[in-house]
């Protein structure tokens, strides 16, 4: 499973259980390189806590998690953060550090984890920011930013150091129409050189973005496919998120 | 009833066996780089310059009402000009540690715990490891240290604030003289007095750094975990203060004999 050179997350058998409720029962599928895959489901069917296994915040009760042939749920210390170094998340909720200004929230990254030089690393947050249209707020805090502008920050963090595969929870949850679309952009941009996993409730945004959908259905996955594919499936559950969201 | 004490012994035990863990984690990464020292400047503000006017005012009104009681017994038994003495014994050996730590587990490990568990209840904690970060050197770490360092610099403030605040009073009281107050008040006061005593508060600083970070840090249970990390921090890091202080006391008196009043 893990030795296709097109996979970039291959996910094998994995379970979860928290407490006496299991969350994920024996998930098996992988995303290939530059693809981008939507995990759509109903709340509380394990798809946030899916990306948080994928990126070892969380380990699995059962299975295995390969990353370019690494089976993360193995990995401690140097080894996990080599791995995880590929990866960016963008939170639900943005997850900024409260403590920081929005230049030093791109920058923390930037300066434990990599040899780049002040200068090298201003222009890195400057093309980034720009990217995301939020050159001229770097020096707020998070608290000054709206919910939009957090998103648009948490993206940019999590693209700062190029990371090959791109873990998106909820990206437009709380915000409007229009600025959930302009996420959605930003996203799609980045399609064409990111493998990606979006978790997300807008059917909407997700069929713009994703090549493949995944729908969680009491932990189990219960349909992976295109998602016109997906539109006449055998399962009610599957075919009212991937046609009503 | 057997089930449920055997569940609870299990918890306890766990829960001990977790914070003993916590704290040598925090000592081996104290020693351990890279040394986080904006981080630790930035801790070393927020909890010692920002409880600077708490300590201030603590210790001048503790300074105040200390001589009005004391002055009173110690003139009806002819002991007046003791009274400078006893004051700056008293803050320098007891008072001052102990009410400076006691503050500072209040203001600081209340808001040390609630701001750490608020990192974990909105996944701030999580995304500094999704950066392959360690959040535990980034986020613990620094603020134990600065809380170590804290301490025993407003225990002094402390001291100054209570001895100044005694001589005002008794300037007020009794007209007595600047000189003549501190010659009084130093006359019986050793180095040993003041060093030991004052660095003890640095072991208070610690236990208030860790046991607020404990809680803050190792919470899951959302808005209601930053709640409960708010108040056991200051309840456990109070009670353990209190109990260290006993500990060392004895431990300075068996190290240093001419402090015992």
């Amino acid at each position: 499973m893990s030795d296709g050179k097109d996979t970039a997350v291959a996910l094998d058998h994995v379970s979860k259980t928290f407490g006496e409720k299991q969350v994920l029962r024996d998930i098996t599928f992988s995303v290939g390189r530059r693809e981008t895959i939507c995990v759509l489901g109903r709340s509380g069917t394990g798809k946030s806590i899916t990306l948080k296994l994928i990126i070892a915040l969380t380990k699995p009760e059962a299975g295995h998690i390969w990353i370019d042939g690494d089976d993360i749920t193995q990995l401690e210390g140097r080894a996990l953060s080599r791995v995880r170094r590929k990866m960016g998340f963008l939170f639900q909720n943005a997850a900024l550090f409260d403590f920081l200004t929005l230049y030093d929230n791109l920058a923390l990254p930037l300066r434990r984890l990599t040899e780049k030089s002040k200068q090298e690393i201003e222009e890195i947050i400057d093309r980034v920011l720009h990217q995301v249209g939020l050159s001229g707020d770097r020096e707020k805090l998070p608290q000054e930013l709206s919910g939009g502008m957090k998103k648009r920050a948490g993206l940019a963090r999590a693209l700062v150091l190029e990371p090959e595969i791109l873990l998106v929870d909820e990206p437009s949850s709380g915000l409007d129409r229009i600025t959930a679309s302009e996420i959605d952009e930003l996203l799609l941009a980045q399609k064409q050189h990111t493998t990606m996993l979006i978790v997300s409730h807008d059917v909407h945004g997700a069929r713009r973005i994703a090549d493949r959908f995944a729908v969680l259905d009491h932990g189990r996955l219960a349909a992976l496919g295109k998602p016109e594919d997906l539109e006449h499936h055998d399962n009610e559950t599957v075919r009212r998120l991937v046609m009503e969201g | 009833m057997t089930e449920k004490k055997a569940t609870g012994l299990t918890k306890g035990l766990a829960a001990i066996g977790s914070s003993a863990l916590f704290t040598l984690r925090v000592i081996k990464d104290a020693f351990r780089a890279p040394f986080e020292l904006p981080y630790v400047w930035l801790e070393l503000t927020d909890q010692g310059w920002r409880s600077l006017p708490l300590i201030v005012a603590s210790g001048l009104a503790l300074g105040l009402v200390m001589t009005l009681h004391t002055r009173t017994e110690l003139i009806k038994f002819g002991a007046g000009a003791w009274i400078p003495e006893i004051q700056c014994l008293s803050f320098f050996v007891e008072i001052g540690p102990l009410v400076a730590a006691l503050l500072v587990a209040g203001r600081v490990g209340a808001g040390m715990g609630a701001s750490l568990a608020e990192m974990r209840a909105t996944e701030q904690i999580d995304a500094i490891e999704a950066l392959s970060i360690d959040s535990f050197k980034l986020l613990v770490v620094p603020r134990v240290v600065a809380c170590f360092l804290a301490l025993p610099l407003l225990t002094t403030f402390m001291d100054f604030c209570g001895v100044t605040s005694g001589f005002l009073s008794e300037h007020f009281l009794s007209h007595i003289s600047l000189q003549l107050y501190l010659t009084r008040a130093f006359s019986g006061v050793e180095w040993s007095n003041f060093v030991p005593p004052t660095l003890k508060t640095a072991v208070f600083g610690f236990i208030i750094g860790t046991v607020s970070c404990f809680f803050g840090y190792t919470t899951n249970e959302g808005a209601e975990g930053v709640r409960k990390a708010a108040t056991n921090s200051v309840v456990m890091s109070s009670l353990l203060v209190i109990v260290a202080d006993v500990i060392l006391v004895k431990i300075i008196f068996i190290m240093f004999p001419g402090t015992a009043l």
